[in-house]
């Protein structure tokens, strides 16, 4: 295995989680619900779900990050994104993970970090299986294709 | 006073994102890349992030009910069934293939990046399928 040294980013990929672990533990903590995003967008469409109006309140925060960002951070801390993908794979990638989120009842945050975080094996499955198909999909658009 | 709280609560989560590299579809793909030249980053975005979530989870087990008062929702579903599993290999499919996940894409896309609102777009759509196919299975 040969490692992107130039790519790897520990320290600020690190202190990143940290943020997301803070965010989540305080959001249970303080208002006793699972930080989702996709549980978070389900309420808002859904307008049956929507019991409150935290997540319209989470979802401007989230908005409001690359701002925030901007203004308060060295701009070496945010990187730019690189996509390769093109337009095409982009919208089955969207419809991919907005189908299978959904099916799934949760993605990166709510299986991901909550999930491992109160020791769910449900979410552990899950988690496997997303990272599984994850890394057979870029092995196949990087090695196959 | 709530709103403002779940307000900075998102707005540290968005920013956790952009500082993580999360929001960079490069970096998750190079992450997701264990055969080529491998970028170990967002491990340590999980390892971070499931560390602190660990003792904030560990502590709500001995409570009652949140600091706003309101009940702490646990999660119900323990089963492993079809739906989570066949769901979340799709999800993953869907995350290799463009680098987004839901979260970050939302941010990418609040930060002015017109893939990652096709992206979104496309993503609510999807959701919106899913609803239009359970409610007919019902």
């Amino acid at each position: 295995m040969q490692i992107d040294w130039i790519h790897f980013t520990p320290w600020t990929s690190l202190l990143g989680g940290v943020l997301l672990g803070v965010a989540a533990a305080a959001l249970f903590l303080n208002s006793g619900r699972i930080l989702g995003i996709t549980g978070i967008l389900e309420g808002v469409l859904a307008p049956k779900h929507a019991d409150s109006p935290w997540r319209f309140a989470f979802l401007l925060g989230l908005f409001a990050a690359p701002l925030a960002a901007k203004f308060f951070l060295p701009a070496e801390l945010v990187q730019t994104p690189r996509i390769d993908a093109n337009w095409a794979m982009v919208i089955a990638a969207g419809v991919l993970v907005g189908y299978g989120t959904r099916w799934g009842a949760g993605c990166t945050s709510g299986h991901g970090i909550c999930g491992l975080s109160r020791l769910s094996v449900r979410s552990l499955v899950a988690t496997l299986s997303f990272m599984g198909t994850g890394f057979v999909t870029v092995f196949v658009i990087r090695h196959v294709l | 006073m709530q709103s403002v709280i779940e307000f900075v609560l998102g707005l540290l989560f968005g920013v956790g994102l952009l500082i993580s590299g999360m929001t960079d579809p490069g970096k998750v793909q190079g992450f997701l890349d264990v055969a080529g030249v491998w970028d170990p980053s967002l491990a340590l975005v999980m390892g971070g992030g499931v560390m602190v979530g660990l003792l904030g989870f560990t502590w709500a087990k001995k409570k009652h009910s949140s600091f706003s008062g309101a009940p702490l929702q646990w999660p119900e579903m323990t089963q492993i069934d079809r739906p989570l599993v066949l769901g979340s290999l799709m999800f993953g499919t869907g995350w290799g293939l463009a680098g987004f996940c839901p979260g970050p894409a939302l941010v990418a896309m609040a930060a002015g990046n017109d893939k990652a609102l096709v992206f979104v777009l496309a993503m609510l759509a999807g959701m919106v399928l899913f609803d239009r196919f359970k409610s007919r299975d019902n």
